[in-house]
């Protein structure tokens, strides 16, 4: 069983040699000519006034936290639908009362406008 | 294992590497000529005849171009952000079925790297990890515009991959399978591409593999008028080409799932079909690279025809439209399954 895993573990381990040999190899002949300007954050030419890393629009969280919820939903649905056949009815019924009472989650959302984006 | 069993798959792996690494140097190529065409121009013509070697220079220019950390960056996740976005879309080829199987010298060679019954599932959770890329490359850069642009990126991603997961499902019960080698097989043996049983899966799902790799209408996160130039703005030389050749990778892989799930991967047209069987004289991977270049050729065609969305628009599209459809098309799907 695990054995069908070790081509992809192989092929793991080459694209990330790939990547980092890239990178050493550019590393050798790349031209180096930097200064300390050319250093700066680029902002269209005006002095960086300020960090960058500052406070942020609270929606990316909720985006964050909306896509947790319905991701971890959907995993749960792959192992279902594998087995859908054997399932039969009962699996459907179940499967619709989970989603359900997502979708009453969901509801509450949009009409909370936490999906808006204005 | 034995010697021979370590090989092949290393050979295997090698050259599907360097395959997909050609194949996103020449993307660029079509996309600029492709995109050059639509627009009355003649694209690259300098390098070779009519462009053709232009991949080769451009990867040439890249490797030697100057590779500046900026003085504010992360130095360690600055070059770990390329390289987080560039592997997963590689690997993702893992479970790519390119071919049934083959006889290469006498022996019987599997076209396809590795057939685990998690196939898909591997390839969902593989390419979510390249948002991780994006996030990390706008953190260090430690620059404004990268830092919105990854935030855009991030979020974007996020939203279009519930509709796309849950379209997937509604593919899983069609076919009833994980594995991308048995989906394929299920469409022969059902006698039908998937695509005429799940249209509304892939329209859906075409429509999240453009949000998904940043492209237009999607591509807000390298909205160059508004952006500068999007999460990698700070990058230069090997480690922006790497997030480019990441971009395109994606493109490939969204390109290689759509055929496998729905026109039949390696199949011929039609392949029960008596006096079309002289199409099975070509053989399956070469259907394979044809079906994936339609795809990819779509990506263009839509890149020189579309303007791009608003943000409001984007996120009412992934959150009000697509999910619904998804879970709609999701219980028509099984209601179906359970009672026929």
């Amino acid at each position: 069983m695990l054995r069908a895993y070790i081509p992809i573990f192989l092929f793991i381990l080459v694209g990330i040699a790939f990547a980092i040999v890239t990178l050493i190899v550019s590393r050798l002949v790349h031209a180096e000519k930097a200064n300390e300007v050319k250093l700066e954050p680029y902002e269209c030419g005006i002095e960086p006034q300020t960090d960058a890393r500052d406070r942020y629009s609270v929606r990316y969280y909720l985006v964050a936290m909306l896509f947790v919820i319905f991701d971890v939903e959907t995993v749960f649905m792959f192992p279902w639908a594998v087995v859908l056949d054997r399932l039969a009815l009962f699996g459907l019924i179940e499967m619709f009362l989970f989603v359900l009472i997502l979708v009453v989650g969901y509801a509450y959302a949009w009409k909370k406008g936490a999906l808006e984006w204005a | 294992m034995t010697s021979m069993g370590w090989l092949l798959p290393l050979v295997q792996i090698l050259i599907v590497l360097n395959a997909v690494l050609i194949a996103v140097t020449y993307m660029v190529l079509l996309e600029r000529k492709v995109i050059a065409w639509a627009q009355s121009r003649l694209g690259p013509m300098r390098v070779g005849p009519h462009g053709v070697l232009q991949p080769i220079a451009d990867a040439i220019k890249l490797l030697l171009k100057e590779d500046i950390t900026p003085a504010r960056a992360d130095k360690w996740l600055f070059t770990i952000a390329p390289i987080m976005s560039l592997v997963p879309a590689l690997i993702a080829f893992a479970v790519i079925p390119f071919g049934g199987h083959a006889r290469i010298f006498g022996r019987d060679v599997p076209l396809f790297i590795a057939d685990v019954n998690v196939g898909l599932l591997y390839i969902v959770s593989i390419t979510s990890i390249g948002v991780y890329g994006i996030i990390l490359a706008g953190y260090a850069s430690n620059s404004k515009y990268p830092l919105l642009a990854s935030l855009r990126a991030s979020a974007q991603l996020i939203s279009y991959e519930v509709a796309i997961t849950m379209m997937l499902v509604s593919v899983i019960v069609t076919a009833g399978t994980l594995s991308m080698v048995a989906i394929v097989e299920a469409q022969l043996h059902n006698h039908v591409w998937f695509v005429f049983v799940q249209p509304v899966a892939l329209v859906v799902l075409f429509i999240g593999g453009l949000a998904e790799t940043n492209r237009t209408p999607f591509d807000l996160a390298e909205a160059e008028q508004e952006l500068t130039g999007g999460f990698h703005t700070e990058y230069s030389g090997m480690r922006f080409a790497m997030f480019f050749l990441a971009e395109y990778a994606n493109m490939i892989v969204v390109s290689a799932v759509v055929t496998t799930l729905f026109f039949g991967g390696w199949l011929p047209p039609f392949p029960n079909v008596g006096w079309l069987a002289f199409l099975g004289w070509i053989p399956g991977w070469m259907w394979f690279l044809v079906k994936c270049f339609v795809f990819l050729y779509v990506f263009v065609w839509i890149r020189a025809t579309l303007p791009r969305y608003r943000y409001d628009q984007l996120m009412r599209v992934g959150w009000k439209v697509l999910i619904p459809v998804a879970l709609a098309n999701l219980f028509v799907t099984a209601i179906l399954k359970v009672w026929l």
